[in-house]
């Protein structure tokens, strides 16, 4: 009994993940494609339920029911097993990530950030037994790539994080956040040489254009996953996007403030508490302006429907503000306390980690794709250096600090000499490179995986 | 022109680790390979140690389907060979069967011609720009290039009613009048064009990885190209100045001034940028063209079934891809003896194995897209 009651929350919590995330990861998907449209002066998705909006589900049931191909000369278990393992490895990290001070299934783990970049490293197991299993060349030199970047990226993405820890003391995901909100500063403000390290790097890992070379259609095809078709590809799929989850989580945690509202500590600020509700209301409005344009009635009844789901979420969000004005009993502000962190926190997570998932995909379809030994040269040339600059130039600002007895907001005067040194250091760096390029004309190209 | 990667003796250098070589198989079903073109890469690691071009997967025996057609019916299947720049490829067949007949097609109808084909220019080079930056992996100006390709094709639609393989020349001249307003959407679309040029450069011509990707990827000396008879911005990019509107002025382009932009080093970049600038100059000639399109009648005297005096004739125009020839043999009948036709993309693909040595896989992709091959017209 004890027992259970120890352990059914998180399992709850976990079951509800398991079964929600491929919902969520499907409509990633379909936000992705409608921006990629207005991006591209098209629309996007738009037959199958208004504006697309079941399109995710579709193609769900497409995959479940297409046809399963394991190619003859697989290596039949393991290309069972890669896709799984891929995808538990992601599923596994979501475990350990905190939405909000309530929301975190494995509760204060006190190795908690080290355990969700770990797990979902492992993921790249997935993906190179997957390619080799395929028994495809294309298979095989896209989990090659894939493994050869994630080894040079999570290096830099490493080194990009201790500059956030740092400041925390700490890697529980909690207190980490905690932290933010003591010092009243979020660390990527203190330390944003690392939180653009750990951004290029966070791409790079997750395989996303301009670092998608595993996946390269134009080169190879569809990389580790050509030869997975249906129910395994999209397995693939899922984990791809779960991590960008979780690289985002991450970076949010650690470099904005996780689920802490801009200015956390400084009270005059306050009205940004209404902020989302407001956002909410806006939303709604457009929605009901823009419902007597809709040519079907489906689509105008849709639109209501969209509408009036704003306006229930904007009171959610505003209810606990609200209750916690002057005017209102004291108890019940007291009381209306773990609901506003709970709801608001849920709300700063959730738009810090779009807003950073936007940026990947804002990305993708501006740049062109980094051919392999480029992507190298950027991970060993430039960003691990830069990274271990960083740290110990951060490091040697802290030890300032300390010294000074500087904290939160006045640390930044130790911290922004040395960011500035960073990025001198980043320019020395491209143009020693740009001196040095070695690919020339027919000559022999650089060794990738030398 | 497939090297046979066995006996070339280049390829007996050791691979790094001593390693077998890998043999992938690039097509015929690849995303990249722009049709139906099956390369054979000799691999160590990602390294290309050498190249084996397969083609013949789009054959359809065009020039045999000449011999048993009469000269006007044949024209439409010309359309059929570089099905993205059909006008050109009717331009040319036009003007060799004429010449065979010793007819020359009146003013208008040059002009008209002459606009046409270089809209068919720029729908071409828009093609080309889509599909290369996509194959280094930008996938958004492929939309903003068919964006303004759908604008050509409409105005080709309006013209002769159909959009893709137009046959929108005859022998002798044109079969239908400019429409009313052929000139206001020619030069609405010129000023439109100009400013979107511009977007494409600012999401190319600067990017760091953009330049990384083409920079001295694929270079080919001008020697090398005039060799291997590279033709059009292929050539013009080693640095050659040679432009059959220039050189052997066809339909009316003597009458108009523009420039051939060349390049230096004949590397994937210097092409986009020639590429980039021809899409300008054509721009320019039918702003110019447009300005005055002489009055007249539109077909020459030209029987209803023809039958040119016995004799040879090679007529080349400078297609959207380089020099494309028609070489016409005569017996006198309604049928010619012999076409045989120079495609460019058949013979610019022959320096794809000198361009890919030595670069990864990645730039394989990068190379066959800057060739700007189609394999319609490689094969026929």
């Amino acid at each position: 009994m004890e027992f259970v009651k120890q352990y059914w929350a998180p399992l709850v919590c976990g079951l509800v993940i398991v079964g929600v995330l491929p919902l969520i990861v499907g409509y990633v998907v379909l936000v992705e494609r409608k921006i990629m449209a207005d991006m591209q002066a098209r629309l996007g998705p738009m037959r199958v339920g208004p504006h697309g909006l079941l399109q995710p589900i579709a193609d769900a049931v497409k995959l479940l029911i297409k046809e399963d191909i394991i190619p003859e000369d697989a290596d039949k278990l393991v290309f069972w097993l890669a896709p799984v393992l891929s995808v538990a490895a992601a599923l596994l990290a979501i475990a350990g990530l905190a939405i909000g001070p309530a929301f975190q299934i494995a509760k204060d783990v006190n190795i908690g950030i080290l355990f969700v970049v770990g797990v979902s490293a492992m993921g790249i197991f997935g993906i190179v037994l997957g390619g080799w299993a395929s028994n495809s060349h294309y298979s095989l030199i896209g989990a090659l790539r894939s493994s050869a970047q994630l080894v040079s990226y999570e290096t830099a993405a490493g080194m990009a994080m201790v500059c956030g820890l740092l400041f925390a003391g700490t890697l529980n995901i909690t207190s980490i956040v905690q932290a933010q909100y003591d010092q009243g500063i979020w660390f990527g403000l203190l330390a944003p040489v690392a939180f653009f390290v750990y951004l290029v790097a966070s791409i790079a890992e997750t395989n996303r254009a301009p670092f998608d070379l595993p996946e390269a259609e134009s080169e190879l095809v569809a990389g580790y996953m050509t030869e997975f078709s249906g129910f395994r590809w999209s397995l693939y799929f899922l984990a791809e996007y779960t991590n960008m989850i979780v690289v985002a989580s991450v970076a949010t945690t650690l470099f904005l403030g996780g689920w802490l509202r801009p200015f956390p500590k400084t009270t005059w600020l306050s009205f940004i508490d209404f902020l989302p509700p407001l956002l909410m209301i806006s939303v709604g409005v457009y929605c009901l302006i823009r419902t007597p344009k809709q040519p079907a009635r489906v689509q105008q009844l849709f639109m209501l429907a969209v509408a009036g789901l704003c306006f229930a979420v904007a009171l959610v969000l505003a209810a606990p503000v609200l209750l916690r004005t002057p005017y209102v009993n004291p108890s019940l502000a007291a009381a209306a306390k773990p609901f506003y962190e709970g709801i608001h926190g849920g709300f700063w997570f959730v738009f810090k980690v779009s807003a950073y998932i936007y940026f990947f995909m804002w990305l993708r379809f501006t740049l062109p794709r980094y051919r392999f030994d480029q992507l190298m040269r950027l991970g060993w040339h430039f960003l691990i250096p830069l990274s271990i600059i960083n740290v110990l130039l951060i490091g040697i600002a802290m030890i300032a600090g300390q010294y000074f007895h500087l904290a939160g907001w006045s640390l930044l005067l130790t911290t922004i000499p040395a960011s500035i040194i960073a990025l001198i250091v980043a320019l020395f760096i491209l143009a020693t490179e740009q001196k040095s390029e070695p690919q020339k004309a027919g000559g022999a190209a650089p060794d990738s995986y030398a | 022109m497939a090297t046979d990667t066995t006996t070339d003796p280049r390829d007996k250098q050791q691979t790094l680790l001593g390693a077998d070589e890998l043999i992938l198989n690039m097509g015929p079903q690849h995303p990249s390979t722009h049709g139906v073109l099956r390369v054979k890469l000799k691999l160590d690691g990602e390294r290309v140690i050498g190249s084996e071009c397969m083609i013949g997967y789009l054959h359809r025996g065009v020039e045999k389907i000449a011999e048993h057609r009469t000269y006007q019916q044949f024209a439409p299947y010309v359309d059929r060979m570089d099905y993205v720049a059909a006008v050109s490829n009717g331009l040319g067949y036009c003007e060799a069967i004429e010449k065979l007949l010793m007819v020359e097609a009146p003013p208008r109808a040059k002009v008209i011609r002459t606009i046409l084909t270089e809209l068919q220019r720029i729908a071409s080079h828009l093609l080309w720009l889509g599909t290369h930056a996509l194959d280094i992996g930008a996938l958004t100006p492929l939309f903003y290039c068919f964006r303004e390709r759908e604008e050509i094709l409409k105005i080709f639609e309006k013209y002769c009613g159909a959009r893709l393989t137009t046959h929108a020349f005859r022998i002798g001249g044109l079969q239908y009048e400019a429409y009313d307003t052929l000139e206001k959407d020619v030069e609405s679309f010129c000023k439109a064009f100009e400013p979107r040029i511009k977007d494409y450069e600012d999401l190319l011509t600067q990017n760091r990885i953009w330049l990384g990707r083409t920079k001295g990827v694929g270079i080919l000396k001008a020697e090398d190209a005039i060799a291997m008879g590279a033709t059009g911005p292929v050539l013009r990019a080693s640095g050659v100045k040679w432009d059959i509107r220039k050189a052997m002025p066809y339909a009316a382009y003597d009458q108009y001034k523009f420039e051939i932009p060349v390049g230096t080093t004949g590397d994937t970049y210097d092409r986009y940028l020639v590429r980039m600038e021809e899409m300008r100059q054509s721009r320019l000639i039918c702003l110019q063209a447009i300005e005055n399109i002489p009055t007249g009648p539109i077909m020459a005297k030209v029987g209803k079934v023809l039958k040119p005096p016995p004799g040879e004739v090679y007529h080349s125009i400078e297609a959207p891809k380089g020099e494309l020839g028609y070489y016409v043999i005569s017996d006198g009948t309604v049928q010619p003896y012999r076409v045989r036709i120079r495609p460019p993309s058949f013979v610019n693909l022959q320096a794809f194995d000198k361009m890919a040595r030595g670069h990864l896989v990645a730039d394989v992709v990068a190379i066959i897209g800057t060739l700007d091959i189609v394999l319609g017209e490689v094969d026929r």
